[in-house]
């Protein structure tokens, strides 16, 4: 277990392009997004619920930064700080050395939800439109990065077709797309492939990888899924239930689909398991 | 069955599938089956049976001064046609309706957009539209002639309120009913204001702004006829609703009827043509609406 120990903001040097470069003993380079002491709350006609307390996270560029915790632990609610539809109550979210203010198109967010797509637009339409209202590109512009994006996620056949029109791993990829061609500066993804069946699920995990493996996206991906998270992620910050807290964060950089069910794998998913059911400690 | 019931072991099945050749995979449906699926077919039945009915039942009756049949009523309606008399009075009719039906949308669009950015808005909606709503349009009829006069104006006054309302409560109720990940999408692109209402909550919300304009309409057009009939006779030149009325003064009962049946067949033809198309090539292509 390799806590986050040494942190220097000063050492600002190019960040490392891939992960390996990471584990090399020298001076970590500025994170390119840095939750600092963030703690949140949400409110019910009856209370204010703290959803997360006290979070510090970093994540550096081309991480595949991974929040894995039960449900009520809050991890959804700390991506969609870091998306800027909640603000904290205290503590600090900066991007780029920025502190995040409000929704913006350089975190764009994958949801697990079907209805993320506007249904009044076609495929194509729907990865174009962000384009033209955020990114300023023109018409024709707009479309061509649209269609090339669209044939990296495999749906080429389907670009003129309506949400309603696709199954569900199919509107997940125009999602994925979507973001893609925003090129934002970190991917932030809320369960993306929860409501998906087993399948379709394992088969997208192998898309994102191919695809970061190419573009070198940062990505901040929710997850409940012990797998998912290994295999998907290059680290794994485990968070605690009520409130969320960070329980540990964990390197996961050695595995990929081929290693499920290799010794190393499970003992990690064992270790991981074991940390998430933990009796609760009585409270101090 | 004993409790202890252990399922018998069978062997292991592991064969090859050739290519599936013995039936076409998929067929057409019979004619008949797919013509019965053209709405258009069985809702023109429908109005062909409707039209047997009533010349069956007028010739049964056999008195052209209270129910002249389908055929009378057509050929009335054909003259009033070739004298240009009856297209005149609709021409009307529909000019005093657009007007209306206009200001009462924009005002509807306006009163709704304060509601979905103000708390304040809110309230003044949901108070006007419970206040106001339930009022019959046509009760407001001599007040408006009051501070109108015979007019458009006071036309134009109650085909506001018919329209107003049902509206307004629509296009709120559907604002509301846009999905969170679809609004938060929207801001995630950064989008704000006008630009937020127009790209993301007004065509998420199409489907309950498109019922409700369908319902101003209807309201809109039953309110204009009745208004028509209400005071047409002090206006020197009346719509619709007035022609209906100084025929039946007259007993011409089969230009009555020739008035009502086009009063009917107005209304049909937009609420399958212009509104049907409308839905056609907006909520269901986009699978909002089955």
């Amino acid at each position: 277990m390799t806590l986050l120990a040494e942190r220097d903001p000063v050492a600002a040097a190019r960040p490392p392009l891939s992960v390996d470069a990471a584990r090399a003993p020298r001076p970590l380079p500025a994170p390119l997004l840095r939750i600092a002491g963030v703690s949140l709350e949400y409110r019910t006609p009856e209370r204010v619920v703290r959803a997360a307390h006290r979070i510090d996270l970093d994540v550096h560029e081309a991480d595949r930064f991974v929040l894995l915790g039960p449900s009520g632990c809050g991890k959804s609610t700390l991506l969609k700080a870091v998306a800027g539809f909640i603000p904290p109550v205290e503590g600090t979210i900066t991007l780029d050395g920025a502190p995040v203010r409000g929704p913006g198109p350089d975190r764009i967010v994958v949801f697990q939800e079907f209805d993320q797509l506007p249904p009044w637009k076609t495929v194509i339409e729907n990865v174009a439109f962000p384009l033209r209202a955020a990114r300023g590109l023109g018409r024709r512009e707009a479309r061509e990065r649209a269609r090339a994006t669209i044939e990296k996620v495999g749906l080429s056949a389907f670009a003129d077709s309506y949400p309603h029109q696709l199954s569900g791993g199919m509107k997940q990829r125009v999602a994925i797309a979507r973001a893609l061609a925003m090129q934002p500066r970190v991917l932030l993804m809320d369960e993306p492939f929860a409501a998906l069946d087993a399948l379709t699920r394992r088969r997208m995990q192998e898309e994102l990888l191919a695809l970061w493996d190419e573009a070198r996206l940062t990505l901040l991906f929710v997850t409940h899924s012990i797998e998912e998270a290994l295999v998907v992620g290059n680290r794994v910050a485990l968070l605690s239930p009520h409130p969320g807290r960070v329980r540990g964060e964990y390197n996961c950089h050695d595995f990929d689909l081929s290693s499920i069910g290799s010794r190393a794998f499970q003992a990690a998913v064992q270790r991981l398991h074991g940390r998430l059911f933990e009796p609760a400690e009585a409270p101090r | 069955m004993s409790r202890f019931a252990v399922p018998p072991i069978r062997p292991e099945i592991d064969r090859v599938l050739p290519p599936f050749v013995e039936a076409p995979v998929e067929r057409a449906l019979p004619l008949a089956t797919r013509l019965w699926q053209q709405e258009w077919l069985r809702k023109g039945l429908i109005l062909a049976v409707l039209a047997l009915a009533w010349e069956a039942l007028a010739r049964w009756q056999d008195n052209d001064l209270l129910l002249p049949g389908f055929l009378a009523t057509l050929s009335a309606l054909a003259d009033g046609v070739a004298s240009g008399e009856i297209l005149e009075r609709v021409r009307i009719s529909l000019t005093v309706l657009a007007q209306g039906y206009l200001a009462g949308v924009a005002l509807a669009f306006g009163l709704t957009s304060l509601a979905v950015s103000t708390q304040f808005g809110r309230d003044l909606l949901s108070t006007l539209t419970a206040m106001f709503n339930p009022l019959p349009a046509i009760a407001l009829l001599p007040l408006a002639l009051l501070w109108f006069g015979l007019g458009t104006g006071s036309l134009v006054f109650v085909l506001v309120h018919a329209v107003l309302w049902p509206l307004a409560l629509n296009t709120y109720a559907g604002f509301q009913g846009v999905p969170e990940t679809l609004r938060m999408t929207g801001r995630n692109y950064g989008l704000t204001g006008l630009s937020y209402v127009g790209q993301i909550l007004v065509p998420a919300a199409l489907p309950a702004i498109l019922s409700g304009l369908k319902i101003g309409w209807a309201f809109a057009w039953r309110t204009l006829i009745a208004a028509e009939l209400v005071f047409g006779a002090a206006s020197g030149r009346g719509g619709l609703g007035w022609y209906i009325f100084q025929n039946r003064n007259e007993l011409y009962t089969d230009r009555v009827f020739a008035g009502l049946l086009l009063v009917i067949a107005i209304g049909l033809v937009v609420e399958t043509v212009v509104f049907a198309s409308l839905e056609r090539v907006t909520v269901r292509r986009w699978g909002q609406v089955r």
